[in-house]
């Protein structure tokens, strides 16, 4: 039984694997075919800018079918790093690209690309709903996420506040959001305390939060929204009097430090040499308003708004 | 003389019952000890099963303002989160499982035909290979993401988040499964029939071909479709290889792009709109009854060309 020759059994599981690579390599990715704009943009990153260059896809293909438009959510990070290599057109951050670390990788690369802040997030510090608090100080939050913070009630934070038990949630050290807070709030990025319940969901803090007494968290602004009948939303006062988060304070700058901008980072090389890149960006900076209402995030005031349309209109090969 | 016969007859039964508890030691399997222990294993058996069906109960109540053709038909929609659809995530599972099972069933059925049938078991190579498929049947499904990464760059491929790309992760991820069912299958066919097909003059090919290889038919279909319906389920190789979300046209090819249905589930129980929870939910049974299909496919191709000698 086993003196037959072997090429017996490699030859036809050779021929197979080989006719199905072939059988893959019939159809490839449509181009330009008829009169209209068509052909596929391929965007990644931020999981927080996700909705926004979704909604745009959304919007887009509405009009315009034939744009292939694929959005993933690598992260802030992961989608810098395919956007460097050249593996997608636009890539989504919901902070800058970082000067020491990945703007090299693409210089060597040679992918030059320009930054087009596209809508606002309004970090939110909420708490349950019957901590009787309504204002923070930045000293105060950095004192109860700072690294060595020891705080557990509320009382410890500041004489005046109730004496209550303080449970944190938070977003994990992976999450942009926790990158923006820490650098903000405890001066280092990544620098935190983490003795708290940490979850890469949003909803899961939503839920911990709205669910145990005396608790306070963070997230952006569209969780908070969608949550405001069980949250409790704190106004943060960083030396210039209590601000709440809202649509209207991070657009005109007086939520600070906590409202952040998004961005897309566009190759500029897709841009000038893909026509459905071009269509897919230039519909996606001219409808933002819609394209921020659809996504719930904060649209750009109209000086933002003028600053991206001129760097929009700057690009060139 | 006749008429006692019944009653005799329920008195050997009685009798035999009684003979069988003491024979068998069941009639002292009331013990406390006993007793406590057949409870446990009621709970275990009541605890599985009751929690899986409260999962599955809970998701269907969470997704039952959901099941409506929109689902199915719809993109995914920002715009009108209550229409929102799986249509790109459950074409695209389509495609993958196609890409997979193309991939994955000639190697997995050939790589097992040559170690049952043809190899030499003393071989050290062949020992290798053996002590490797049952390691690789334990490795965490990240890895094949990574693996599938690795192997498209070698296929000279820039973007990974293509169906190729998915399929060769997944078909990776089941080969394991499918080589060791199909093994365990040709085990299952009598040597008689093969000692029958050489003594006639068949060569070993001819006799593997047409003689073995139909008889294990049952259980290779049946190993493979339960690989299958474990690939379907995955999302975390998918994600390393950077398959998109947001997408919003149907695959058209093995080198396109694409998004998979655990993804797109993944992505909007994330999502603060209550809507999309909702839909996700809804999702979640569409996923359920896609494995439960072909979960049934499998058992009624077993059923019907199952063989007993």
């Amino acid at each position: 039984m086993t003196r037959t020759p072997k090429r017996w059994v490699i030859a036809p599981s050779i021929a197979v694997l080989a006719l199905a690579l072939t059988a893959c390599g019939g159809q490839s990715g449509a181009t330009d075919e008829e009169g209209g704009v068509s052909g596929s943009v391929a965007v990644d990153g931020s999981s927080t800018v996700f909705p926004l260059s979704d909604a745009a896809a959304e919007l887009l293909a509405e009009e315009n079918p034939d744009i292939r438009v694929t959005v993933g959510e690598a992260g802030t990070g992961g989608g810098f790093e395919v956007f460097c290599q050249g593996k997608t057109d636009i890539s989504d951050a919901s902070r800058p690209i970082k000067d020491d670390e990945e703007a090299p990788v693409c210089a060597d690369a040679g992918i030059a690309y320009t930054e087009l802040q596209v809508a606002t997030d309004a970090l939110t510090v909420v708490v349950h709903p019957d901590v009787e608090v309504d204002c923070v100080t930045t000293e105060q939050l950095a004192a109860i996420w700072g690294t060595d913070s020891t705080i557990s009630n509320w009382n410890q934070v500041d004489p005046g506040f109730p004496d209550q038990e303080l449970s944190l949630f938070g977003p994990g050290a992976d999450s942009g959001t926790f990158d923006y807070f820490t650098d903000e709030i405890n001066g280092e990025e990544g620098v935190s305390r983490s003795d708290y319940e940490a979850s890469e969901d949003d909803n899961v803090i939503a839920t911990g939060v709205a669910g145990t007494e005396g608790a306070m968290g963070y997230f952006g602004y569209t969780y908070y929204e969608e949550n405001a009948d069980s949250l409790k939303a704190l106004a943060v006062d960083s030396g210039a009097g209590c601000v709440l988060p809202s649509a209207e304070t991070a657009a005109d700058g007086t939520y600070t430090p906590l409202a952040r901008p998004l961005f897309i980072y566009v190759s500029n090389a897709s841009y000038t040499e893909k026509p459905a890149v071009k269509e897919y960006v230039d519909f996606y900076i001219e409808n933002l308003d819609a394209v921020a209402e659809v996504s719930k995030y904060i649209p750009l005031n109209d000086e933002q708004y003028a600053a991206t349309q001129a760097t929009l209109a700057g690009i060139t090969g | 003389m006749s008429t006692p016969v019944i009653p005799d007859r329920a008195n050997v039964a009685a009798r035999t019952a009684r003979e069988t508890v003491q024979a068998t030691g069941r009639g002292r399997d009331r013990t406390p000890g006993s007793l406590v222990f057949l409870g446990a294993l009621w709970f275990s058996l009541f605890f599985g099963v009751m929690v899986l069906m409260l999962l599955i109960v809970s998701t269907a109540l969470d997704g039952a303002g959901r099941f409506d053709g929109a689902l199915l038909t719809n993109y995914f929609s920002r715009v009108r989160p209550e229409e929102t659809g799986f249509r790109a995530g459950i074409l695209g599972s389509m495609w993958l499982m196609l890409g997979t099972a193309t991939l994955a069933v000639p190697i997995g059925i050939a790589s097992a035909l040559y170690l049952e049938e043809f190899a030499d078991r003393h071989r050290w190579y062949n020992r290798l290979i053996e002590l490797n498929l049952q390691n690789l049947a334990a490795v965490p499904s990240v890895v094949y993401g990574l693996l599938a990464v690795a192997t498209m760059a070698l296929l000279g491929f820039q973007v990974t988040g293509i169906v190729l790309g998915g399929a060769i992760a997944l078909a990776l991820l089941i080969l394991p499964v499918i080589i060791i069912t199909t093994r365990e299958a040709l085990r299952a066919v009598p040597s008689e029939i093969r000692f029958g097909s050489l003594a006639l003059g068949a060569t070993v090919w001819q006799t593997t071909w047409r003689q073995t290889l139909p008889a294990a038919v049952p259980g290779i279909a049946t190993g493979t479709i339960l690989g299958l319906s474990r690939a379907i389920g995955e999302a975390a190789p998918l994600l390393l290889l950077g398959v998109a979300v947001g997408v919003r046209f149907d695959p058209n090819g093995f080198l396109s792009a694409f998004t998979a249905l655990p993804m797109q589930i993944y992505n909007m129980t994330s999502q603060p709109q209550a809507e999309f929870q909702t839909a996700a939910a809804a999702a979640i049974i569409v996923l359920l009854v896609m494995i439960l299909g072909m979960n049934t496919l499998a058992i009624v191709i077993r059923n019907k060309f199952q063989k007993t000698w």
